[in-house]
């Protein structure tokens, strides 16, 4: 047989699936290398070349949430028996757990702020997404541009003044404060994001709804907002995301009470050596949420909006 | 049920006026029907008397309350949208029942109005279904069953059988006039279709350019013509109007034609007078006949066979017209005809502003 039977793919198909394959190869493999550090011992984590197969450890993960003293053996002999598996495996390497880390206040920080600000952000941005998008307003495209200017500098070009402003007012160093910030940040992309969403659902379904008896208000939270989740859910993560992973003004304005884990976790490095396996830990637990989240959405941003009921 | 007067109303978007000045009141359990070409301003009317949109002058009054400014939600009216706005996210029963949902009926009374609606529509098979599977008509019925559930003052519909298949639309034309009869709500109604107003209404305001050309009856539309723009838009084919270089004086009934081979025409007395050229004859292209020593000549140009009419298209001295004959008379392209018309059958206007002359005869 000569001819290629009719169900093979056509060259350029395969090509095309190749270079997908490979690039989910490339970018995939620093988040496996950062998993599977996780899970390696500090020797290991080094080791030259990288050690693919290993005897896991959890030691990353204690030490990422620990405090740790290192004693002489001769204390280590006085000592009762260890009570947990964490206590064992401290005391192997002849140190016993002082107390909890900072991680875990760091991680919560971010869960404040980062959910925080993602719910403001998208709060806000819907309302005023709807305002533009429906009623009459003077200056509209200007006001629109404005908003949109917010964005057209990177955000850290204005760190000093937000640094100086942030320590007059009081809010350096506060999960409002962090909250405010990334909101300010992420305002105009909701707005422009869900304006873009809120303009494709037709004005008929809230005039049905204002006749059946329901007010400007009640119409959009009945009937507009729930086909606006999918705009929602794609403004949401698209906030989140920002917020949850900005490092620079983390940096700058959080040092103690209101810091998150991005500024946090580099500073396990300095704590007894170049802890990688705790390092990694912490970078994998703080992946968790957001890919958490990214899935708990997924729904409503492949389910697209519902046609049909308007005939176009 | 309610009467809906409305006066002096006008609606503008910047510098174009939709609607000006228009004046007319709907009675009580009546179907009305808004016909005009679109942008007429038809649907912002009835937008206005919805309070979907906030007229820039004017009074609107139901069953004699002023709701000019109130809104939507406030007047207890309900609103057929061309596209139906069914709400996606809800099934047929949680559409129906949303009205309802809003006035904090209990629900056990919600579930039996829901049901009584849905088996007066013949969508009670349909009440769990989701409304984005249904067909153009099972949607059309919803947006009924919606608007009904309520029992509101009155029903305003904007082009509901717009968005329906050509088949189905003769169809629904006919349950939503039985539908009417039943309940006998007073329904205002918009549309572009002739055809529709002429089938459904009690009376029909035409409108043009944002003004009422005319309201009255369906056959005062037909039969008397206010305008020469209403002569022109109702009826298929529509009213023949001829240019005459005559002049009239009040009270004159015959029209000598000073063409070649023309003859005198009779026409209905009217009380006022036309300059020259400005005199325009409308006859309807099945009162305007071949007859043997009719006093308007012409050559058949087209014959256009109908099935029991044919219509023939007509080169006369004073323009191109139209003649709607029987079958049952053969006809030929290029053959020399004369025509005639009854004279309380013909029409006539006033070219200078368009408008019919008052005549003393009667219509039949």
């Amino acid at each position: 047989m000569s001819s290629a039977p009719p169900h093979e793919k056509p060259w350029g198909k395969r090509l095309a699936a190749g270079l997908v394959i490979l690039y989910a190869l490339v970018s995939i493999i620093p988040l496996i290398w950062i998993f599977l550090t996780g899970f390696k011992s500090p020797q290991d984590s080094i080791s030259y070349p990288p050690k693919m197969v290993f005897s896991p450890t959890m030691e990353g993960y204690v030490n990422v949430f620990t405090t740790r003293t290192r004693q002489t053996p001769e204390y280590m002999e006085t000592l009762p028996p260890p009570e947990t598996w964490y206590d064992e495996l401290v005391r192997s390497r002849s140190m016993v757990i002082a107390g909890p880390s900072k991680f875990g206040q760091r991680f919560l920080n971010s869960i404040i702020i980062g959910f925080g600000s993602t719910f403001l952000s998208v709060f806000l941005g819907t309302l005023a997404a709807y305002a533009f998008s429906r009623f009459k307003i003077p200056l509209k495209d200007d006001l629109m541009f404005f908003i949109l200017s917010t964005r057209m500098m990177p955000p850290i070009a204005v760190a000093i003044p937000i640094f100086l402003m942030y320590r007059e007012l009081g809010l350096a160093d506060t999960h409002l404060g962090m909250i405010l910030l990334y909101t300010a940040v992420n305002i105009s992309l909701a707005v422009w994001l869900l304006k873009g969403f809120i303009d494709e659902i037709p004005r008929e379904y809230e005039e049905a709804a204002m006749i059946d008896g329901y007010s400007r208000f009640q119409s959009f939270r009945k009937v507009v907002l729930p086909q606006a989740t999918t705009g929602i859910a794609a403004t949401a993560i698209f906030c989140l995301i920002f917020s949850w992973n900005e490092y620079a003004f983390a940096l700058l304005l959080t040092s103690g009470t209101a810091q998150t884990a991005p500024p946090f976790i580099p500073t396990i490095i300095g704590e007894g050596g170049l802890d990688w396996p705790a390092v990694a830990a912490g970078a994998t637990l703080f992946l968790v949420p957001i890919v958490f989240f990214t899935i708990m959405l997924r729904k409503h941003l492949l389910r697209g909006i519902t046609f049909g009921a308007v005939r176009k | 049920m309610a009467e809906i007067q409305v006066s002096r109303l006008k609606k503008s978007f910047g510098e174009f006026v939709a609607v000006q000045d228009s004046s007319f009141t709907i009675q009580n359990g009546e179907f009305f029907v808004m016909l005009g070409p679109s942008g007429c301003g038809k649907t912002t009317t009835l937008r206005m008397i919805a309070g979907l949109e906030l007229p820039t002058s004017g009074e609107i009054r139901l069953d004699q309350e002023e709701v000019t400014f109130l809104p939507a939600s406030q007047r207890d009216i309900a609103f057929v949208f061309q596209l139906f706005a069914l709400y996606p996210h809800m099934n047929v029963r949680k559409n129906l029942a949303f009205p309802l949902k809003c006035i904090g009926i209990p629900s056990s009374e919600i579930k039996q109005r829901v049901e009584e609606a849905a088996r007066l529509l013949r969508i009670d098979h349909l009440l769990n279904r989701s409304v984005s599977g249904l067909s153009g008509g099972d949607r059309q019925r919803v947006a009924l069953g919606r608007a009904i559930i309520r029992r509101p003052k009155a029903f305003l519909m904007d082009e509901p059988l717009g968005a329906l298949d050509a088949e189905f639309r003769n169809l629904m034309c006919q349950e939503l006039k039985g539908l009417h009869d039943r309940i006998e709500a007073t329904t205002v109604y918009v549309t572009h279709d002739q055809l529709e107003a002429m089938a459904m209404s009690d009376r029909i305001a035409v409108m043009n350019h944002g003004v009422i050309e005319q309201l009255g009856t369906p056959s005062e539309i037909y039969n008397k013509p206010a305008t020469m723009y209403v002569a022109d838009f109702i009826g298929s084919p529509p009213m023949n109007l001829l240019t005459l270089p005559n002049s009239l004086e009040p009270g004159q009934t015959e029209i000598t034609l000073p063409g070649e081979g023309c003859g005198t025409l009779r026409c209905p007395a009217s009380t006022q007078g036309v300059q020259a050229d400005n005199l325009v004859l409308g006859v309807r292209p099945e009162h305007l006949l071949p007859e043997q020593n009719g006093p308007l000549p012409g050559e058949i140009s087209v014959v256009e066979y109908m099935g029991t009419t044919q219509i023939l298209t007509i080169q006369t001295p004073y323009g191109q017209a139209l003649s709607r004959v029987r079958s049952t008379h053969s006809f030929g392209e290029g053959q020399s005809v004369r025509l005639n018309f009854a004279a309380q059958r013909a029409s006539l206007f006033d070219k200078s502003d368009g408008k019919a002359l008052p005549t003393e005869v009667t219509h039949g």
